[in-house]
């Protein structure tokens, strides 16, 4: 009796794995990583002297209402942005979703495209060119990515709404207007608020650490007190950055479930 | 028979007002980050900006430059892989011991001894630590160690990607059908062997394509983390943009778009093979 054949043996895996080793190989030789370094004794005691030089925090209170002001600018960084980047985003998703024609669509598509691949942290050092050391730039920043993220995602949304509600409207003679906001509106409200409440998690992140190339907010402090080797200030804003975070995810998450409830 | 109103939108005072309550719950949020739009329109800084925007019109492209650009991006590309290398000898180790999937005390049981729980949560908090710390923030602290350059964004990268590739893998490893690893387990293979011919086989193409993806982030943060100094297209583009180049900067951002445009790609492609 003759056994069934095994199924022929793609191979093109052997060869894209051997091309992940070359790419992997290649990457470590053009580095010339010193790793062996981190090994030796020596390495671990300056680890440890490195390490043990960020505890205690500071916790004076002085610098522990610097630290409180920088994370209201973060905050404050993050939520203006994101707000800007809605609005953006709005009035960038009605021509991104087909309604002024092809040709509107796929210009402002591109459009969306560059805001959306270049990082906020790019997007913050260039302005700064224009808009000067600050929260002002990071914001600015912060709201020019998220435009284009959320242009991108709105403009989906809108494109797959039902649009047979809004065409009932439109014919019984309301205005286009009118036919937006109570047919097409309200179908994709949910969906783009919780994008948003996405995006602004997103954002309180990148805020955080936009001020590292002076941007204000917590990432400004942290890199002045690191230059400065101020290790036990730079702690307490490293904790501060992760509560931030983790107090906007809380309230994110309390908005979500009021919201889609 | 009524008027008809007005206003195309018959809510539209109560959507003003929402708007209005809006700003004033925003006004201290205004007033903290110094949201001054004037500022942009100040001669100075417009004649500083148009002066930058205006060389974005003629991006540099000497051979020279442009050799340079191909080598940081190469770097950047370079930095992003090796970090992740590293990433994964910390990831799956950890893995292996987070993962309740493989522990045998839970068999038939569902509860596991405690040292081994307290273990498990142990690793669990020090991989809470290391994904939640910014990877831009551990770039900043490795400079300080290590100093400028390449080294501080592939330690970095490995740092951040350990605890975030663990946690995924654990969390798909346990998301596959637990029957195969149990019976394995349950009639005495080792857990290595339970892993590799219960759990891998229905997860692997899910682990994969999640590395790729983890992969293309990684290219994204490595370009980004040249900014505070650890190697790569980001570091030129700092230093450019400190110089206020805008020739430069056009051609590298060019360069940016087009590198994540094209790891996008492979991503996809590469995800799409594995189904």
């Amino acid at each position: 009796m003759n056994q069934p054949l095994p199924p022929p043996r793609s191979w093109t895996t052997p060869v894209l794995l051997v091309l992940l080793l070359g790419l992997i190989v290649a990457s470590f030789a053009t580095l010339r990583l010193d790793l062996a370094a981190f090994f030796t004794p020596e390495a671990a005691g300056t680890t440890l002297e490195f390490l043990g030089g960020f505890t205690p925090p500071e916790t004076a209170a002085p610098f522990l209402m610097k630290t409180l002001n920088a994370a209201l600018e973060t905050l404050s960084m993050s939520a203006l942005g994101t707000l800007l980047a809605v609005i953006a985003g709005l009035v960038l998703a009605l021509p991104a979703s087909g309604r002024w024609g092809g040709a509107a669509r796929a210009l402002v598509r591109v459009v969306l495209n560059v805001l959306r691949s270049i990082p906020e942290l790019v997007w913050a050092a260039l302005l700064l060119v224009a808009a000067g050391l600050g929260p002002f730039a990071g914001t600015l920043a912060l709201a020019a990515h998220t435009a284009g993220v959320l242009g991108r995602l709105f403009a989906d949304a809108l494109e797959n709404a039902e649009p047979a509600p809004e065409a009932a409207l439109r014919i019984n003679g309301a205005p286009a207007l009118a036919a937006f906001f109570y047919a097409t509106l309200p179908q994709t409200l949910p969906q783009m608020l919780s994008y948003t409440l996405y995006r602004w998690e997103n954002n309180i992140r990148a805020a955080a650490v936009l001020g590292v190339v002076g941007a204000g907010g917590l990432g400004q402090m942290l890199k002045y007190h690191l230059s400065l080797f101020q290790m036990q200030s730079a702690a307490t804003v490293v904790l501060a950055m992760l509560l931030l975070v983790a107090l906007v995810d809380a309230i994110s998450y309390a908005l979500r479930r009021a919201l889609t409830r | 028979m009524a008027a008809l109103p007005l206003h195309p939108d018959p809510a539209w005072r109560g959507r003003l007002l929402a708007c209005g309550l809006a700003l004033l719950v925003l006004w201290p949020a205004l007033v903290y980050s110094e949201f001054k739009p004037w500022l942009l329109f100040d001669p100075q800084s417009l004649a500083a900006a148009a002066g930058f925007l205006s060389d974005f019109l003629h991006p540099a492209h000497g051979l020279e430059f442009l050799a340079m650009v191909l080598r940081e991006t190469w770097i950047t590309v370079a930095i992003a892989t090796a970090g992740l290398a590293l990433a994964l000898l910390g990831a799956i180790p950890a893995t292996l011991l987070v993962s309740e999937r493989l522990s045998i005390s839970r068999l038939g049981t569902d509860r596991v001894r405690w040292p081994a729980a307290l273990l498990r949560q142990c690793v669990r908090w020090v991989l809470v630590l290391l994904r939640s710390v910014p990877e831009l923030v551990w770039a900043l602290l490795f400079v300080r160690v290590v100093g400028l350059g390449p080294t501080a964004g592939v330690l970095a990268i490995a740092l951040t990607y350990a605890g975030m590739l663990a946690k995924v893998y654990a969390e798909i490893l346990e998301s596959s059908d637990a029957h195969a690893t149990d019976a394995l387990l349950a009639n005495g293979a080792a857990r290595l062997p339970a892993l590799l011919y219960g759990a891998l086989p229905d997860a692997a193409a899910e682990l994969v394509s999640y590395t790729i993806y983890r992969w293309e982030c990684a290219i994204r943060g490595s370009a980004i983390m040249g900014f505070v100094g650890a190697g790569g297209l980001g570091q030129r583009m700092d230093e450019s943009t400190k110089m206020m180049a805008g020739g430069e900067v056009a051609t590298m951002l060019l360069m940016f778009v087009l590198l994540v445009a094209a790891a996008d790609l492979v991503s996809t492609l590469l995800r799409r093979r594995l189904g």
